[in-house]
């Protein structure tokens, strides 16, 4: 007897390949599963950023772990909208970040009306070093060594570190 | 090696097996097996379809091939300047440099995909995005002549991606209210990262145009070398006036004073002057497929082992 429970904790405890200490739940793109009467399991996720490589391998890990665990057929939809956000990260995902010495990210910016403001301001963080906890740190650059994180430094402790950017 | 397309890959690897005492070291051979029932397509990221599971239906009243027309500009726009950012790898002036432009190539590379592919669903051919960027020669591609510009120096990357991306998160941000729902949901993800993309080139800008004599000249430059581009990108074609009318699309005439706006913010900022340079004769008509021969070298590149191996898989 197929149960979505049954499902959904298989497929929650698939991992993200480029951030391999958070689950795909936790890092918010596992949208949806679903058990028909059939058997089948249908699971929807949703990519972080639109050219994130990882996309495929969540998709094949997903269904290898659910057809290894007597799930089938097993189905994984992409879905697009609602976009992804970073708010989506849970808080065990949050402290998982941190403890691997990655920043988890502050709330989203929100939108207001009219045009999107330009951010020239300095390179200056809210961000705390997740090593010595220091709230003096600033960004090297916007982009780091994947889509989602920024490089930043702090400047108490000298250290580089990445942050998982708010979008 | 040329793939064979009468003996899978696959094969090959499994046959090591014979040779290899323990098949778990050898990294091909668990790869293998761990994806079994997907052979992947040699050229790109291994997606068999980057829109799997979304509703790809047209919405009520739109014409199929003005869609997908509208779409390979889109795309088109998006998958020539990310292979221009692609061409500074190994070449940036520092290595977080390096990183930063290949993050923004991939996020466009990334928007380029679901258009292509919204095009090959919209116009009925079923023709998937590989068809679509590798198989198209120059007069089919339908994007704006700022993109296909040869790479120049840094100076001039920085101007061409402020530009564009100035001008793209705008039309993207009024595209999220599409009433094609896919353009909608692809442009509500854009957005998010083209913003990104515009500070940057936007810090750097300031970084360069008030920095040294020497950076300060340079950027000055570059901002009159990418002038003459900005023209054609405000000017509508019939595709993108008609899109416009029927709340598909984004007349991009209609962008030009949030252009202006956010590049005199960052121009003074930067402490340099607007460039006054008009449209430069000839710059124009990307958006009917033509183009200047930089573009033919461009696509002799980046086709050249697709149109070598069609339909090689790993």
């Amino acid at each position: 007897m197929v149960t979505v429970a049954d499902a959904r904790a298989v497929a929650e405890t698939v991992t993200d390949p480029e951030l391999p200490m958070l689950t795909l739940g936790e890092l918010g793109v596992l949208r949806d599963v679903q058990a028909e009467p059939s058997g089948r399991v249908v699971v929807t996720i949703t990519p972080t950023y639109t050219g994130c490589p990882a996309l495929q391998t969540m998709r094949d890990d997903l269904r290898a772990r659910l057809t290894e665990a007597g799930f089938a057929p097993v189905e994984v939809r992409t879905v697009l909208t609602p976009p992804w956000t970073s708010d989506w990260i849970s808080e065990s995902g949050r402290r998982k970040l941190a403890a691997a010495g990655i920043a988890p990210p502050g709330p989203a910016p929100r939108r207001g009306s009219g045009p999107i403001p330009l951010a020239l301001g300095p390179t200056r963080t809210a961000v705390r070093c997740p090593r010595c906890g220091s709230p003096d740190t600033e960004e090297l650059s916007r982009f780091g060594p994947t889509a989602c994180k920024a490089l930043l430094r702090c400047r108490s402790c000298r250290e580089p570190f990445e942050h998982f950017k708010e979008i | 090696m040329a793939p064979q397309n009468d003996t899978p890959p696959r094969s090959d690897m499994q046959s090591q097996t014979d040779t290899q005492p323990d098949a778990s070291d050898n990294a091909l051979v668990a790869l293998s097996e761990e994806h079994d029932e997907h052979v992947r397509w040699a050229f790109g990221t291994g997606f068999h379809d980057p829109m799997a599971g979304v509703d790809t239906a047209l919405p009520d009243g739109v014409d199929g091939n003005a869609l997908a027309a509208y779409c390979l500009m889109l795309g088109d726009d998006a998958l020539i300047m990310s292979h221009r950012l692609q061409e500074w790898c190994a070449h940036a002036p520092e290595l977080e440099e390096e990183v930063a432009l290949a993050n923004i190539a991939l996020d466009l590379l990334g928007q380029a995909r679901l258009f292509l592919t919204r095009a090959g669903q919209a116009d009925g051919t079923g023709r998937s995005e590989d068809d679509l960027a590798f198989f198209r020669d120059a007069g089919e591609f339908r994007n704006v002549r700022l993109v296909e510009a040869p790479r120049g120096d840094f100076a001039f990357a920085i101007a061409r991606l402020l530009v564009f991306s100035t001008w793209r998160l705008a039309l993207l941000d009024r595209l999220t209210a599409s009433r094609d729902p896919v353009l909608a949901a692809i442009a509500a993800k854009g957005v998010k990262e083209v913003a990104y993309h515009r500070d940057h080139a936007a810090l750097w800008t300031v970084r360069l145009g008030d920095g040294t004599d020497e950076s300060h000249r340079r950027m000055r430059r570059a901002l009159d070398d990418v002038w003459p581009y900005t023209e054609e990108l405000f000017t509508a074609h019939d595709i993108e006036r008609r899109m416009a009318e029927e709340g598909v699309g984004v007349d991009p005439s209609t962008l030009r004073a949030e252009f202006d706006a956010v590049i005199g913010e960052v121009l003074a900022e930067a402490t340099l002057p607007r460039p006054d340079a008009d449209a430069r004769p000839g710059v124009g008509g990307g958006r009917d497929g033509v183009h200047s021969e930089e573009l033919d070298a461009l696509l002799a590149e980046m086709q050249s082992v697709a149109r070598a191996h069609p339909g090689a898989t790993w």
